[in-house]
């Protein structure tokens, strides 16, 4: 039996990974959303609907892009770039927030929450909530807000409150802490729109089905432009949702690798990254069981990125269960790496990457001169730079 | 007979209702802890419930985070708190203590290892906030093999057939959530309860304690004839936040108060 059909099982997980970790008031507003999804993911109209907002309002599907001169000059594999940057808010955030909106909407439910790090889920989320005239609430940790000011002002000209979380550690995880806390109190006429493949059951599933966008467009492309699958899929994981987008559709064919770049930050043995799949361990956060982040006595650690995008100490259930049964590789890049990724693309491509991608990127730098010139690697531009300007401005020392 | 069940015996016999008292173990410091479990059960406190501190406390407002802050800038881990207990557990034979907490913390030290140890500590029960019926299955099978009781939620949102589930499981008490919210959120709506809990009543012999949104004896009255007892958090977190010196002084108030409003009729 194909490993992907069937999974999450019935309560929700993935192997051991997955499951509905949250408070009672909680529990029966996800068994609802899981029930209501179940059903409408079969629904033709339904998702005549989702497809026709990728075409026309994300401007699906993106292309795939031969990066010619880059790979001439890391001299080995042929490099493709998968272009989300060029979804409209300028990253694969948009795909899951157009299928979960029509989703709220057909609940009945009149006012939309989420939890941002980078900026992209929010403006994403916001995006869709102005376009369907529902009142919306974006929690934001008080450090995300100081780099991300560009996003914030987006999110805020689209209509949307900003709440800036000064909580724990002031960054996306304390975001997420907010953003449940709100929904347990406006549960009635609220839904919750997770901006990645984590959370209690069935947010990593649907977050994963709506992003699977992503991943079936790419096996249809490569057939047609390349005439044969790719040798390796490469993405960026933070909670994991542009990478679970893109990897989805490919599990059950075993000649395409799977790889997931994490944030090193200053490196693995620094304890400052944001890398549970590579040096964390096993835990419950979020509604979740996942690799987590933690100390022996289970307490969440501080994360550190250059990437707002990535800084979370967990990581999607689907990730954890993958690595697992060794499906999928999970590696790391630190953040002058992705620096440097980020510039060399930049400058032989003309394509500026987020910084999130750069990471994803920065392992091709490694990998793809070891590779022979037939073998392809696909690797996911899970959004654009223009976000983190400030970031990489204020790194060089120079004022905007 | 454990601790639990013989408290709310004894309370029945006398037509009295429980008052059930949360603190967060280590907030300020350990000793002030052990000096207010005292000093709660000494002022009218039947049951405690002693917070176990974590990093993310999703269901709990601003007031009790803070308590888990303040616990956890003193390093406090569930460990130091069974250790806690058993000090406790020197001069006070009689008051049951119940630990609540967020599941990773007690996972970390393992189902097995905790449970035993809880027991030895003189632990009668836990709470997990983020352990739904379903997500318990091996955590409360240890539990229930050292014999502590595994108190179970009950929120205004959770169906008629959930709520049987549930109290097929539960024993100690049943904990029913006043309101749609975190913890110190001010919207208690008596009515809304009352229907509530009139149903819930039917459905389990355990007792029913009514908590979130208690804090003074005033709120106190409004509910305590529904049920079997009352929880208050928030207002005793916020006191034992509050200035060092005065503690002993507005926790004994506080107590006090609540006390002699159950004890109306
Ligand atoms: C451009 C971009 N890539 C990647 C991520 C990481 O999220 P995920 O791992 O869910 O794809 C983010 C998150 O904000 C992002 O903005």
């Amino acid at each position: 039996m194909s490993k992907k059909e069937k999974l999450p099982d019935s309560k929700g997980r993935f192997g051991i990974y997955g499951g509905v970790y949250v408070a009672e008031t909680l529990v029966p507003a996800l068994e609802e959303l899981a029930q209501k999804y179940e059903l409408i993911k079969d629904d033709k109209e339904f998702m005549a609907e989702v497809q026709d907002d990728l075409e026309k309002f994300v401007g699906r599907p993106s292309p795939l892009y031969f990066a010619k001169h880059w790979s001439k000059k890391l001299g080995g594999a042929k490099v493709y770039l998968k272009r989300e940057d060029l979804n409209h808010t300028g990253a694969h955030k948009i795909n899951n927030t157009v299928g979960q909106i029509l989703l709220a909407k057909h609940m009945g439910k009149t006012r939309i929450i989420a939890e941002t790090g980078a900026g992209q889920h929010g403006v994403a989320t916001a995006t869709v909530a102005a376009r369907h005239g529902l009142e919306c609430v974006i929690y934001m940790g008080e450090e995300d807000i100081k780099r991300q000011s560009l996003n914030v002002y987006r999110i805020k000209i689209l209509g949307a409150e900003v709440v800036s979380v000064n909580s724990g550690t002031k960054t996306l995880k304390d975001a997420m802490n907010e953003a449940m806390r709100d929904w347990v109190t406006n549960v009635d006429n609220t839904y919750y729109i997770i901006g990645s493949v984590a959370g209690p059951h069935p947010y990593p599933q649907i977050v994963r089905d709506f992003n699977s966008v992503v991943g079936e467009e790419v096996l249809f492309q490569s057939k047609n432009q390349i005439g044969k699958m790719p040798d390796l899929l490469v993405a960026c994981v933070g909670g994991g949702s542009n990478a679970m987008g893109l990897f989805y559709p490919f599990i059950d064919i075993s000649s395409t690798d799977l790889v997931g770049v994490e944030a090193g930050g200053l490196g693995l043995d620094t304890g400052k990254h944001a890398a549970p799949l590579n040096a964390g361990s096993e835990g419950v956060l979020h509604g979740m069981r996942t690799y987590l982040m933690q100390t022996t006595e289970g307490q969440i650690q501080n994360t550190h990125s250059i990437s707002a995008g990535l800084d979370y100490p967990g990581v999607g259930p689907e990730h954890a269960w993958l690595k697992d049964i060794g499906r999928a590789d999970y590696t790391t890049a630190n953040d002058q790496e992705a620096l440097d990724a980020f510039k060399e693309l930049t400058l032989v491509e003309g394509i500026m990457p987020a910084l999130e991608t750069a990471h994803a990127l920065a392992y091709v730098k490694k990998i793809a001169p070891t590779m022979d010139s037939e073998k392809v690697i696909v690797v996911n531009i899970s959004g654009r730079g223009d976000k983190d300007i400030n970031t990489v401005a204020d790194i060089e020392g120079i004022k905007l | 007979m454990g601790r639990i069940e013989k408290t709310f015996l004894d309370l029945a016999e006398l037509k009295q209702k429980a008052l059930i008292g949360y603190i967060v173990s280590g907030d300020p410091n350990m000793s002030s802890t052990l000096m207010a479990m005292h000093l709660m059960v000494e002022e009218g406190v039947h049951v405690i419930e002693l917070g176990i501190a974590f990093s993310d406390p999703m269901a709990e407002g601003p007031s009790i985070q803070q308590g888990h802050e303040r616990a956890l800038a003193e390093k406090i881990s569930l460990k130091a708190t069974l250790k806690l207990v058993k000090s406790f557990r020197e001069k006070d034979k009689k008051t049951p203590v119940v630990l609540m907490g967020y599941m990773n913390t007690f996972e970390a030290l393992g189902s097995e290892v905790f449970s035993y140890a809880a027991k030895d500590n003189g632990v009668d029960g836990i709470l997990i906030v983020d352990m739904p019926l379903e997500a318990s299955d091996e955590f409360t099978e240890e539990c229930r093999k050292q014999g502590l009781d595994v108190i179970r939620l009950i929120a205004p949102t959770t169906t008629e057939s959930r709520i049987k589930k549930i109290c097929k499981q539960a024993s100690g008490y049943i904990y029913y959530i006043s309101l749609k919210g975190i913890t110190g959120a001010d919207s208690i709506n008596p009515e809304e309860v009352e229907k509530k809990v009139l149903k819930l009543k039917k459905l389990t012999d355990l007792p029913v304690v009514i908590g979130f949104g208690i804090k003074d004896g005033k709120s106190a009255s409004k509910v305590k004839d529904l049920a079997d007892g009352v929880v208050v958090g928030t207002a005793l977190v916020d006191i034992m936040g509050g200035n060092k010196e005065e503690i002993e002084k507005h926790l004994s108030i506080k107590i006090k108060d609540l006390s002699k409003a159950l004890r109306k009729t």
